[in-house]
C-alpha cells in the first residue's frame, strides 16, 4: 500500500509540470498577455511595453515560451505573482475569496448530492424494474438531461419575477452572495443566496450518483457471493448492509472524491448566471479580459486539486477493494 | 444446390424458426424499450416539423411582426399574430424557434458524425495496438477529461483562434463550422476511450484470431471485423455527441461565445442566450419556447441513447 501510495505520488510532480506548461503554452497563445496589456494601457510606450514583456518573460518563439514558462514557475514558486492586466491588482486576495465561496457552494451541493442520489439508488436498486426503479431511473436521466442553464433561468423566473409579483417579496434573491453594500458576516442571509444556484447544482449530482449506485448496487446484488450470504442464513438486513451495500459503494466513492476535487474549478455556468463570486465567476471574468495573470494560478489550483484528487480516489478504491492488486 | 435432406425433414414437422441476426435481436430488444420507442417518434416529428418550416412559420428570421408605426410590437405575450409572442425587436418567436433548431441540429449532428470517426478511429487503433500510441491518446484524453469541460472548451477555442491554419480551414472562432470543428476535437476523446475498452475485449476473440490467421491486416481486421462489432457502443456515443454539442454550443453562446450563424440565421443558443436578460424583466415566452425545444431534442436523445444501451447490451441497467 505504502510503495504504491509513494510511487503514484512521485509523478505527480512531472505531471503538475507538463500539464501547467500546456496549459501556459495555450493560454499565451490564445489570450495574448502583450496584446491585452496593450489594450488596457493604451498609452503605454513601446519601452514601457519591453520592459512589461521582459519582466513577465512574455518571450516569442517557441524557446521563448519554454523560457518564460520557467521564469512564469520560479516567480509563481516563490510567491512572486504578477499582478493581474485589468485595474493592476494582487490576484491572490481575489483568488482566495472565490475560492472560499466556490467551495462552500460546491461542499453543500455535493453533499445533497451524495446523500440523496445515493439514497434513491439504493431504493431504486432494491426493486429492479418495479415502479419504484422506473421512477428513480427516469427522472434521473431527465435531470441529467436538462442543461443546468434551463433550470437556473428558470428558477429565476419563478423565484425572483413571479413571486415577486404575487407574494410582493422576492423569497429567493438570485446574485451574489450578500445582497449589494452588505459587510460583515451573516449565516442566513448568506445560506438564502446560496439556496438557488445549490438547487441548480443538486438536480445534476443527485441524478448522477442515483443513476450510479443504482448500477453499482444491482451488479453487488446479482454476483455469486450473495447466494452464498443467504445460504449461510445471515439475515437478509446483515446481507443488505454488511455485504452488498459496503461493496456497491467502492466505486460510488471514487466518484465522490473526483466529484470533490472537482468542486475547486468552481460551477461555471451556475457561478456566471447567479453572479456568485466564485472559482467559476472568476475564470470567466479573467477570460473576457484576456487577463493572463490572473488564469494562471487559478489554472494551477484546478489542475492541482484535480490531479491531487485523482490519486487520492485510486488510493481510497485501493484501500476499500482487497480484490484490487497493486502493481 | 438444392436444400438438404434435414431442413426438409424440419419443415415437414414445424420445425422451421426465423434465424435471429444479433442486430435483428437488438432491434427487438430495443422496441421493447417504450419511452425510447416514442422518443423516435417525437424526434422525427420534431424533425419534419422542422423541415416543414416555410409552412408554419410565417415570418421570417430577422422579420418583424407588424411594423412598429401600427403600434408595439417587442416583448409582446403570445397572440394569435403570433404564436410563441415576439422578441426585444419585435421579431416572431415561433419563426425563431423552428429556424434555431435547424442550426442546433445541424451542429449537434456534425459534430457528432465527426467525433464518432475520428474517436472510433483512434480508440480503435489505441486498443488493437496498444503500447505508445495508446499511452499517449490515453493520457491526453484524461487530462482533458479531467478538466472542466467548460474551461476546456474556452482555453481550446481562444487557442485555435490564434492560429492562422485553423481560422483558414474552419472559419472565424464564431462560425458554425469553427463549432463543429472545436465539439468535434473534444468529441472524439469521449468516443476513443469506449471504443477502446470494447476493442480490447473483442481482440482477444476467436474470430479475430481467425482473421489475423487468415492474413488479415490491421487495417482490414478494424474496418471488417472489430467496428462493425461496436455499432451499439458506437450509436450510444452519436446520441451522447449529439446532445453534448447542441447543449455545448447553447452554453457557450450562453456567455457570449456562441456562432454567429449569419444574418438571416439564428441558433437555439443564441436565443437562450437572450432569454438571459429577458427572464429577470418578466417576459417567460423568450425563455420557455426555445428552453421546450432544447428539452425535447435532449431528452429524446438522451432517452433513445438508453434504448440503444439496454438493446445492445442486455445485461446492463434497464428492468431484468
Amino acid at each position: 500500500m505504502l510503495r504504491y501510495t509513494l510511487r503514484r505520488a512521485v509523478w505527480l510532480l512531472p505531471t503538475l509540470l507538463l500539464v501547467t506548461f500546456l496549459v501556459y503554452v495555450a493560454l499565451r497563445l490564445g489570450t495574448d498577455p502583450v496584446a491585452s496589456y496593450r489594450r488596457t494601457n493604451i498609452r503605454a510606450s513601446k519601452k514601457k511595453i519591453d520592459q512589461y514583456i521582459a519582466a513577465n518573460g512574455l518571450y516569442s518563439g517557441a524557446f521563448g515560451y519554454i523560457r518564460g514558462y520557467f521564469k512564469w514557475l520560479w516567480g509563481f514558486v516563490t510567491l512572486d505573482w504578477p499582478r493581474s492586466i485589468k485595474g493592476s491588482r494582487e490576484v491572490w486576495p481575489h483568488l482566495k475569496d472565490a475560492l472560499a465561496n466556490s467551495l462552500r457552494l460546491g461542499l453543500v451541493a455535493s453533499f445533497i448530492g451524495i446523500l440523496v442520489g445515493n439514497a434513491l439508488g439504493v431504493l431504486a436498486a432494491l426493486r429492479p424494474g418495479r415502479l419504484r426503479d422506473t421512477l428513480v431511473n427516469s427522472s434521473a436521466l431527465v435531470g441529467l438531461a436538462v442543461p443546468p442553464f434551463v433550470s437556473a433561468l428558470l428558477l429565476q423566473l419563478f423565484f425572483a419575477v413571479y413571486w415577486q409579483k404575487w407574494f410582493g417579496y422576492a423569497l429567493f434573491p438570485v446574485s451574489g452572495v450578500y445582497p449589494a453594500g452588505h459587510q460583515g458576516f451573516d449565516l442566513f442571509l448568506m445560506l438564502k443566496h446560496m439556496a438557488l444556484p445549490v438547487v441548480v447544482v443538486s438536480i445534476q449530482s443527485i441524478a448522477v450518483y442515483s443513476r450510479y449506485m443504482r448500477a453499482s448496487l444491482l451488479d453487488v446484488l446479482n454476483s455469486e457471493y450473495m447466494r452464498t450470504a443467504r445460504a449461510k442464513g445471515i439475515s437478509e438486513r446483515r446481507v443488505l448492509v454488511h455485504h452488498a451495500l459496503r461493496n456497491a459503494l467502492i466505486p460510488v466513492t471514487t466518484l465522490a472524491f473526483l466529484d470533490v476535487g472537482a468542486v475547486v474549478g468552481g460551477l461555471i455556468i451556475t457561478e456566471g448566471l447567479f453572479e456568485y463570486p466564485g472559482m467559476g465567476r472568476f475564470f470567466l471574468v479573467a477570460y473576457s479580459n484576456g487577463d493572463f495573470p490572473e488564469l494562471m494560478p487559478w489554472m494551477v489550483l484546478i489542475i492541482g486539486s484535480v490531479v491531487v484528487f485523482n490519486l487520492l480516489a485510486d488510493i481510497a478504491y485501493a484501500k476499500l477493494d482487497p480484490r484490487i492488486r497493486l502493481g | 444446390m438444392a436444400e438438404t435432406p434435414a431442413s426438409n425433414l424440419d419443415a415437414a414437422v414445424g420445425l422451421t424458426a426465423e434465424s435471429l441476426s444479433p442486430g435483428r435481436l437488438a432491434f427487438r430488444r430495443f422496441l421493447t424499450h417504450r419511452a425510447a420507442v416514442v422518443s423516435v417518434g417525437i424526434l422525427v416529428l420534431l424533425i419534419l416539423w422542422v423541415l416543414l418550416s416555410p409552412l408554419t412559420a410565417r415570418y421570417g428570421v430577422n422579420e418583424q411582426v407588424f411594423d412598429i408605426s401600427q403600434g408595439p410590437n417587442q416583448n409582446l405575450p403570445p397572440a394569435s399574430f403570433a404564436w410563441f409572442g415576439t422578441d426585444i425587436i419585435g421579431r416572431d418567436v415561433y419563426s425563431r424557434v423552428l429556424y434555431g433548431v435547424r442550426v442546433s441540429l445541424i451542429i449537434g449532428l456534425a459534430s457528432a458524425v465527426f467525433s464518432l470517426a475520428l474517436g472510433s478511429l483512434i480508440g480503435a487503433v489505441a486498443g488493437l495496438k496498444g503500447g505508445l500510441f495508446d499511452d499517449v491518446v490515453m493520457r491526453v484524453t484524461d487530462v482533458f477529461l479531467a478538466f472542466p469541460f467548460l474551461v476546456a472548451l474556452l482555453v481550446v477555442r481562444n487557442m485555435f483562434g490564434a492560429v492562422g491554419w485553423v481560422t483558414f480551414l474552419v472559419g472565424e472562432p464564431s462560425s458554425v463550422r469553427f463549432m463543429v470543428f472545436l465539439f468535434a476535437v473534444f468529441g472524439w476523446m469521449g468516443v476513443a476511450r469506449v471504443l477502446r475498452a470494447q476493442v480490447m475485449s473483442l481482440k482477444e476473440r476467436e474470430f479475430v484470431e481467425a482473421a489475423r490467421a487468415l492474413g488479415a491486416s490491421n487495417a482490414r481486421i478494424i474496418m471488417r471485423h472489430l467496428l462493425p462489432n461496436s455499432i451499439g457502443p458506437m450509436l450510444v456515443a452519436l446520441s451522447l455527441g449529439v446532445v453534448g454539442a447542441i447543449v455545448s454550443e447553447a452554453t457557450l453562446s450562453l456567455f457570449g461565445y456562441g456562432p454567429d450563424p449569419g444574418t438571416g440565421a439564428t441558433s437555439l443558443g443564441l436565443m437562450v442566450a437572450g432569454s438571459k436578460s429577458a427572464v429577470r424583466a418578466g417576459y417567460w415566452w423568450l425563455a420557455l419556447y426555445p428552453f421546450a425545444a432544447l428539452l425535447v431534442i435532449t431528452l429524446c436523445v438522451s432517452f433513445i441513447g438508453d434504448g440503444l444501451r439496454d438493446a445492445f447490451d442486455p445485461k446492463h441497467g434497464g428492468a431484468r
